[in-house]
């Protein structure tokens, strides 16, 4: 009963997601929270927090901590399987009948034709990740920032990989604002 | 050793994305299309274009798909795995430190000081589409296809299944 439940909770929210893991994330706040009280809007938002400071995509880390939680290894394969399963299977079929009839005319118009829509699809997604980054680190540090990493990148070819590690260890080893040491002995002492 | 950089490409790839499954986008082009040459940018276009059009998360569905076309069943069930386990392993294991550090700003800077990265990436792989496209179908076409998904998209809200489904449509009849 509890494994159909958690089954049925992250498949609807993951079918009913579109624009990738983070869109879906309401979706999953409102079947673990709301529907099924599994837990409550506070540690649902913690548990995200969490996600979120860690890399990789968050709804199948959100699946498997909170199926993990509720129903065990058993649960926690369940919701992320739930949540990833059928529309990687409905990817593979749908692009492997395009790649089939890959030379026909109509269908390399097909694939022409889709990649605009993936460009703008990218543009709004970078605007998104520039917003967001100016919201913290304000416009002057985040335009110095993207010129930086696209000469060391672009340019200079260097593996994002490096500039990302350089960064991570540039947020871990610089020593924190008097402000945000204050907001961190607050937050440690709830 | 293919499904060893099957593995390695998308473990890689998932463990640098910070900001979600769409930031890992850009690495993941550049390990599969730059580096192993498993599929051509065009190709991965598609998948994406496909992947944005399908519900649920777009890192695994890249991973699995894309995985499937270099290892069959086997690579796809690896690329996935790279791609979900090792930050659900972290989470799991160290839940308990990160609750105690997830107000700290080390902590919260850390996924802050990658996004602009993150949004060059996106951002260059952006511009290449529009340029290879700007080659198969000159400027007429892209600045019709694309202002009108983005319109569609943006303003209307429509869902990116249905543009998608439209510009292949569109694809179909005219170019």
């Amino acid at each position: 009963m509890k494994q159909r439940d958690i089954f049925i909770a992250f498949f609807r929210s993951s079918m009913l997601g579109y624009g990738g893991g983070p869109t879906t994330i309401p979706l999953v706040q409102k079947e673990v929270v709301e529907r099924f009280k599994w837990m409550n809007n506070e540690e649902f938002g913690d548990v995200l927090a969490i996600a979120n400071t860690l890399p990789g995509p968050i709804a199948t880390k959100m699946a498997g901590y909170i199926g993990f939680r509720i129903g065990g290894v058993p649960g926690m394969l369940n919701a992320i399987f739930a949540t990833i399963l059928p529309t990687i299977i409905l990817m593979v079929i749908l692009l492997n009948t395009l790649i089939q009839f890959k030379d026909l005319k109509w269908v390399q118009g097909m694939t022409k034709a889709v990649v605009p829509v993936v460009a703008v699809m990218l543009t709004v997604l970078t605007w998104e990740f520039v917003q967001s980054s100016v919201k913290g680190l304000k416009w002057f540090f985040t335009t110095l920032h993207i010129l930086v990493a696209l000469v060391l990148i672009e340019f200079f070819g260097i593996h994002p990989g490096i500039v990302i590690i350089a960064l991570l260890v540039i947020a871990v080893v610089k020593p924190a604002k008097t402000s945000e040491k204050r907001a961190k002995q607050k937050g440690l002492s709830i | 050793m293919i499904y060893l950089h099957i593995f390695w490409a998308f473990f890689l790839t998932n463990i640098l994305g910070y900001g979600g499954g769409p930031a890992t986008i850009p690495l993941i082009q550049k390990e599969v299309v730059d580096h192993y040459h498993w599929v051509t940018a065009q190709e991965f276009n598609e998948a994406l274009a496909m992947g944005n059009a399908l519900p649920g998360p777009i890192a695994t569905k890249m991973g699995g798909y894309i995985g499937y076309q270099v290892g069959g069943y086997i690579g796809s069930g690896l690329a996935v795995l790279a791609t979900v386990a090792p930050s659900l392993i972290l989470m799991l294991t160290l839940m308990g430190l990160l609750y105690k550090f997830r107000k700290s700003p080390q902590v919260k800077r850390m996924t802050l000081y990658v996004k602009p990265t993150i949004a060059v990436l996106l951002g260059v792989m952006a511009f290449e589409s529009f340029y290879d496209s700007y080659f198969q179908i000159g400027i007429g076409h892209i600045l019709l296809l694309g202002i009108g998904s983005y319109l569609l998209m943006e303003k209307v809200k429509v869902h990116p299944g249905l543009v998608v489904f439209a510009s292949l449509v569109y694809g179909a009849f005219i170019l």
